[in-house]
């Protein structure tokens, strides 16, 4: 196992560098190998256990290989054990001294103590050399028989060690069929635990995807095999029964008394001190009554209490990974918990991570009722030691404001914060004061009285120092100094190291000059000056552009600049509800601590920095139509969840398609492009509802008024490219790829009259488009520049497509750039995106 | 399933490690161990227990000042892999007595053996201290418990009162006695937890108890046992109102595994066959009312330029025949505090207090409370700087540490115990102990 690279691995002065101490090692040993004195075996134990201290803190121990085989012809047991040890952990690395070991082990496989047979077995299956594999399947076929039920639990894993060495020589062996068997037959729960983990394991991975396999998982879900699991659930152990909850979850009952039946069987599984069993407990009730609103609700109700005892009565990390769960649920339906929002409060002495956690939980519990008492909490917490928790603490307050009740109150508990004169309280709630002040001008009058006082010397954070000068241009008509705080700014030019703060300023400048002409020309004048001065681009071309702007004609500049503004309704969602959606689907998971649904961290190519940069951040993100099209996209991660997708027991549904992370077996579904010539759009159309969304599709279009008849429509030559309806790609990775790749392509086109039209409503694109498998991760902009971006993915493979498109509806112009992975199928993409385009009138 | 499992020190070292799967690099050790450490640069926030770092996920708990650490590149149950953790700490130190560093390294040989039963291939295969028994040869070597410091909320007894032996808790579950033959024995342990916070005007705004049932069994031949608890113990809210006071009203609460419930609904009675090693009969979670066992009174007054004045007060409302142990009384001051002068009351005795510059906290210790007492502690507080406003807001809260052994506030209690009798001469010991612990325990200013 250890590369030899390992050996220099020694962390502390105190521990032996290795080669020294080995080769002594490793002549002791030899001295001891044949000894037969009295004695010898405990001086043995002596060696071997300085062997695998060794191993432990990481020097490469493999050259004493030979002497640990050689000692080991013991009847010690003890040794034994350790020998075992250490050749299960430089086997692989050392496949011709493996060889050595085969012997005695295939010799204590037969031994008539069943420890010792188990306890071979079980290292002989841990070997992981490949062509050594022949020399398990006989110990392992035996041990599958074996009368002791401590050797048929070491053989069932072992079986499924030998799965992941040679796949072939395990299926060859019929073993897979032998654990059927044994699940189904066994008295002992351990064995028959094992064979469920093992199945699903194999059944589930890379190298099965037949049809085979498909049609065993369905056999594990089937109706006799989890009632067989659920009937006995008690005897198994605590562990064991998590795995068959996790199965139960998976099951679809045929109808609501079944599923009542099973609720009413695992009813006492709340009540268990074990975490794990109850939230697998949990993920079952939740899980089966998806579709019974009532029930559903209910199953919220009767599990608050367990899940708070759990949070309360384990270690900090146990509550933590309860407590990320009671999350989830509390943001899906916050007004069931509403009540309970004093379990949300903070304790001084919990980690950060739990506070934060609670501190979202309380924004979201929050309603006409407990308002008062929750924001009372929290600005306790705003005056708290702890800072990052303190500012969090005002963000929440700000967020409950934002969200409409009392909001009276709460503004003066912000204003509050401001005359509490620490920097990161007033430079947190002045954001805040900004964003409410967005949503809700009519308060302008009392906020700005507030920050009229503060000074802007005490505000040091960019963001903060953004939003202050932000209102001061914004109100410089009720704020007295305004132009006076601007200029004495603007003198500081230099020492302001923020763009964002220089970029803001030379707004708020602007738009005071046009308010109060002759106070600000002077501040006015100097800003412009220091911003063509700037090293910064952006703060050098805004200035240029200004100053331009002005030049042409002040009227004009004002209504670029400070054009009358709505107030914003809703700030945008962080997160989409099918992203949501997929995180609830994957309950009793990791997605659940992490936020984020299993692709975006179990995959590879997903991987990477999570954030969004500014263009993206601007515009909203994750397409809101996605949901109404194809309700509730559920992608099962690649190699867990083997068996089927939860959204088949919706019986709305029709046959499911899991996107990239579902087996080819499903592939039939999907209507090849020239196989299809005639329809082009059939072939692009998503595949979840074949027969019906072409026609819905073209209802659409019909709708819009758009005439395109199908045939006259570009068509593509081969090669046939496919794209996957259920594409998935989250921003940052859009991001990334998008810097990364070159411009494949760029086009122009015209918009016709209806389209234009049907633009009124940019949403109406995005559902269009998602019809044909291009989806939006995100768009923007107002009447009469839209901006989108979308994205599309091939059915087979994850190459992905990424497309800019940009439509003028005043000039009934539309630009695209396209971007692809392969940029050698891009044309036939574009063909595609092309087509779908003409549909909605973009021609 | 798991990949890894391994045993770090505080400083990082490797003192167990076990790779199950071997579908993790190496090194994952190193690459956790300063993630840990170096989560945020400020080192203000504590990395969580589950992260990702390149695909792996990390899972860890701390305990007693070790990292017990699990990997797997597997979307898993975050809940399981936590609580298997914490379990295998357990099943540890019920074969070594004492759980920590030390022990850990003297015996690691027998940690491999436990470690090799517990899982396989990263699929968990039993936890039961009982099951193992017949997996584990070597024999643990007993680590000095005298000058360690004990694990655990029932580490308390050991300095408890003189009814409790002080080897109980640290006793291997198969080591012998030294005379050859084990003390038939068993501990049952009520330990709560107390969350309460006070408001200004000292009304009480949160309370929480949260409660365990811990029991330690080292009855040879696993006997039956019956656990009566109150008659008049009542489970789940909508009871709230239809009991007069003295009755004890939980709001929840989950039991071990063993535990069966017949008779619970008749007469609130556990029965069980306990299992070796230690294990929670029974969580319980009470916002029920009860009396708080401590009153907080704290002040701080301007008393001329640059100075005030705190005083502090506590009352121990408990009985007198009950005493507290190992108390401490923290409270944030204003940060522009330059010094502070303290003083106590006439006559005290084994109280320490502090000022902490780093961040202008003050510290106030006391060895004991005797149940009735009332004790106070005035401060005199420089400032740096004219304070602006009020500086009631700029300190506080008041925060409290305690141990009170032999009494619980929500009055749950063990009636009997009761163990069936094999013959007539079988008569095991049988502890049955109490003690209440300051969990988040507040006084707002």
């Amino acid at each position: 196992m250890a590369p030899p690279a390992q050996s220099q691995r020694s962390s502390s002065p105190s521990q032996p560098s290795g080669k020294g101490e080995v080769s002594d090692l490793k002549s002791q040993l030899r001295q001891l190998a044949g000894s037969r004195a009295p004695g010898a075996d405990d001086s043995k134990r002596e060696l071997f256990k300085k062997v695998i201290s060794y191993m432990t803190i990481g020097i490469d121990v493999s050259s004493v290989f030979g002497e640990m085989v050689m000692c080991s012809a013991t009847s010690d047991i003890v040794l034994k054990k350790m020998c075992y040890l250490y050749v299960g952990n430089y086997a692989k690395g050392n496949p011709d001294l493996a060889l050595l070991t085969i012997n005695f082990l295939q010799r204590d496989c037969k031994d008539e103590d069943p420890m010792i047979r188990g306890l071979a077995l079980r290292s002989l299956c841990s070997l992981r050399v490949a062509n050594l594999v022949e020399y398990l399947v006989g110990p392992l076929g035996s041990g599958l028989k074996d009368s002791n039920s401590y050797v048929r639990t070491v053989a069932v894993i072992g079986v499924l060690k030998l799965y992941h060495i040679s796949a072939s020589t395990c299926v060859d062996a019929d073993f897979p069929a032998t654990l059927k068997h044994l699940m189904l037959n066994d008295s002992d729960t351990q064995v028959v635990a094992n064979c469920l983990s093992a199945l699903q394991e194999i059944w589930s991975s890379g190298t099965t995807t037949s049809e085979e396999a498909s049609r065993e998982r369905e056999t594990l879900l089937s109706k006799p095999v989890v009632y067989y699991f659920l009937n006995r659930i008690k005897e198994f152990s605590e562990w064991a029964q998590c795995i068959v909850l996790e199965l139960a979850a998976k099951y679809v009952p045929s109808d609501n008394s079944e599923i009542f039946d099973i609720m009413n069987l695992l009813e006492d599984r709340l009540q268990h001190a074990n975490g794990a069993v109850v939230l697998a407990t949990i993920k079952v009730f939740l899980h089966l009554t998806l579709s019974m609103t009532d029930v559903h609700q209910q199953v919220y109700e009767r599990i608050k209490a367990p899940l708070l005892t759990l949070v309360s009565s384990g270690s900090p990390e146990q509550s933590y990974a309860v407590l990320s769960h009671l999350h989830l649920l509390v943001m899906r339906a916050p007004f069931i918990f509403s009540s309970d929002y004093k379990h949300f409060y903070c304790q001084y002495n919990e980690p950060s991570y739990v506070k934060k956690l609670k501190l979202e939980m309380l924004t979201a519990v929050a309603n006409e009722s407990n308002t008062y008492e929750i924001v009372t909490e929290l600005c306790e917490y705003a005056a708290n030691v702890d800072i990052p928790i303190a500012r969090e603490s005002i963000r929440a307050v700000g967020k409950i404001a934002l969200q409409q009740y009392d909001v009276n109150a709460i503004v003066d508990r912000l204003l509050q914060f401001l005359e509490m004169e620490k920097d990161y309280v007033t430079a947190e709630a002045l954001v805040l004061v900004k964003d409410l002040l967005r949503k809700y001008p009519q308060w302008s009058h009392d906020c700005i009285a507030v920050v009229g006082n503060i000074s802007s010397k005490n505000v040091q954070e960019p963001k903060a120092k953004a939003a202050l000068i932000w209102m001061l241009g914004e109100y410089s008509q009720d704020m007295q100094d305004a132009p006076y705080i601007l200029e004495s700014l603007i003198e500081n030019w230099d020492d302001e190291h923020s763009a964002e703060v220089r970029l803001h300023l030379l707004t708020a400048v602007m738009k005071c000059f046009f308010k109060r002409p002759p106070e600000t020309q002077r501040a006015l004048g100097a800003a412009l000056a220091a911003g063509l001065a700037d090293f910064h681009q952006d703060v050098h071309d805004r200035a240029l552009f200004y100053y331009r702007l002005l030049q042409y004609n002040v009227t004009v500049a004002e209504r670029v600049v400070n054009p009358p503004k709505q107030a914003v309704s809703v700030f945008a969602d962080t997160q989409s509800s099918e992203i949501k959606d997929r995180i609830f689907d994957e309950f009793n998971s990791l997605s659940v601590v992490y936020q984020k649904p299993s692709y975006m961290f179990t995959d590879k190519e997903h991987r990477g920095p999570f954030e969004f940069s500014d263009e993206l951040g601007n515009l909203s993100i994750g397409a809101e139509s996605s949901d109404t099209v194809v309700p509730g996209h559920r992608v099962e991660a690649n190699d867990k969840d083997l068996l089927l997708s939860t959204a088949e027991k919706e019986e709305t549904r029709g046959p499911i398609n899991n996107g990239v992370y579902s087996a080819p077996s499903y592939d039939s579904s999907l209507v090849s492009l020239s196989a299809s010539q005639s329809q082009p759009d059939v072939a692009i159309s998503s595949p979840t509802i074949p027969g019906h969304a072409p026609q819905s599709s073209l209802a659409i279009d019909d709708l819009l008024g758009l005439g395109v008849p199908a045939a006259a429509a570009p068509v593509p030559s081969p090669p046939p490219l496919k794209l996957n309806s259920k594409a998935v790609l989250d921003p940052s990775t859009f991001q990334q790829k998008w810097r990364q790749l070159p411009i494949s392509l760029s086009q122009e086109y015209t918009v016709s009259p209806q389209g234009v039209g049907a633009l009124t409503t940019p949403q109406a694109l995005l559902r269009h488009m998602q019809t044909h498998s291009i989806h939006c991760i995100a768009s923007g902009g107002q009447s009469p520049n839209f901006k989108f971006f979308f994205f599309a993915q091939k059915a087979e493979e994850s190459s992905s497509f990424l497309i800019e498109c940009i439509i003028n509806t005043s000039s009934a112009k539309a630009q695209t750039k396209i971007k692809a992975d392969d940029q050698s199928a891009s044309q036939a993409f574009s063909s595609l995106f092309q087509t779908a385009l003409s549909k909605f009138g973009v021609l | 399933m798991i990949s890894q499992f391994f045993v770090l020190s505080q400083r990082g070292d490797n003192i167990v490690f076990r790779d199950y799967r071997g579908d993790v690099q190496k090194g994952t050790a190193e690459i956790f161990f300063r993630k840990v450490k170096f989560w945020k640069e400020d080192g203000q926030e504590e990395a969580p227990p589950v992260f990702n770092v390149d695909g792996v996920n990390y899972f860890h708990v701390k305990i007693v000042g070790l990292l017990f650490v699990a990997t797997t590149r597997v979307n898993v149950s975050p809940s399981l892999v936590l609580e298997l953790l914490q379990r295998i700490a357990r099943v540890i130190k019920d074969y070594l007595g004492i759980l920590n560093e030390d022990s850990i390294r003297k015996n690691f040989v027998l940690v491999y053996e436990l470690l090799d039963e517990v899982m396989d291939f990263g699929y968990v295969q039993t936890t039961s201290t009982e099951m193992l028994k017949s997996y584990v040869f070597n024999e643990p070597i007993v680590v000095d418990a005298t000058h360690l410091s004990p694990l655990g909320p029932a580490g308390l007894f050991m300095q408890g009162t003189k009814r409790m032996p002080g080897t109980a808790v640290t006793k291997s579950v198969v080591a012998n006695e030294p005379g050859g033959r084990r003390r038939e024995e068993i501990f049952v342990d009520i330990i709560e937890k107390i969350s309460i916070t006070f408001s200004s005007s000292g009304y009480i705004l949160t309370s929480e108890i949260d409660g365990t049932i811990q029991m330690k069994s080292y009855l040879t031949g696993n006997p039956e046992i019956r656990l009566a608890l109150n008659e008049d113990l009542s489970i789940g809210r909508d009871y709230r109102s239809s009991f007069g006071s003295g009755a004890v009203v939980l709001d929840d609460c989950n039991f071990h595994e063993s535990v069966r419930l017949d008779n619970f609904d008749v007469d609130r009675t556990l029965t069980l066959v306990p299992p070796d090693g230690e294990f929670p009969v029974m969580n319980y979670r009470m916002t029920q009312e009860f009396k708080p066992p401590f009153r907080i009174n704290a002040l701080i007054e301007e008393a001329g330029a640059l100075k005030a004045e705190v005083i502090l007060k506590v009352y121990a409302e408990f009985p007198s025949s009950i005493t507290a142990n190992t108390i401490a009384v923290q409270m944030p001051l204003p940060k522009y505090t330059m010094r502070a002068s303290f003083e106590l009351e006439p006559g005290a005795v084994g109280q320490t207090t502090d000022f902490k510059q780093a961040n202008k906290r003050l510290e106030w210790n006391l060895k004991k409370i005797v149940g009735g007492s009332e004790h106070t502690l005035r401060a005199r507080l420089t400032f740096s700087q004219e304070s602006h406003g009020n500086i009631t807001k700029e300190s506080g809260p008041v925060s409290m540490t305690f141990t009170i052994p032999m009494y619980n506030s929500s009055k749950l209690q063990v009636k009997y115990l009761q163990i069936a009798k094999k013959s007539g001469t079988y008569n095991p010991y049988r502890w049955v102990r109490y003690v209440t612990l300051s969990n988040s325990y507040v006084a707002r200013m």
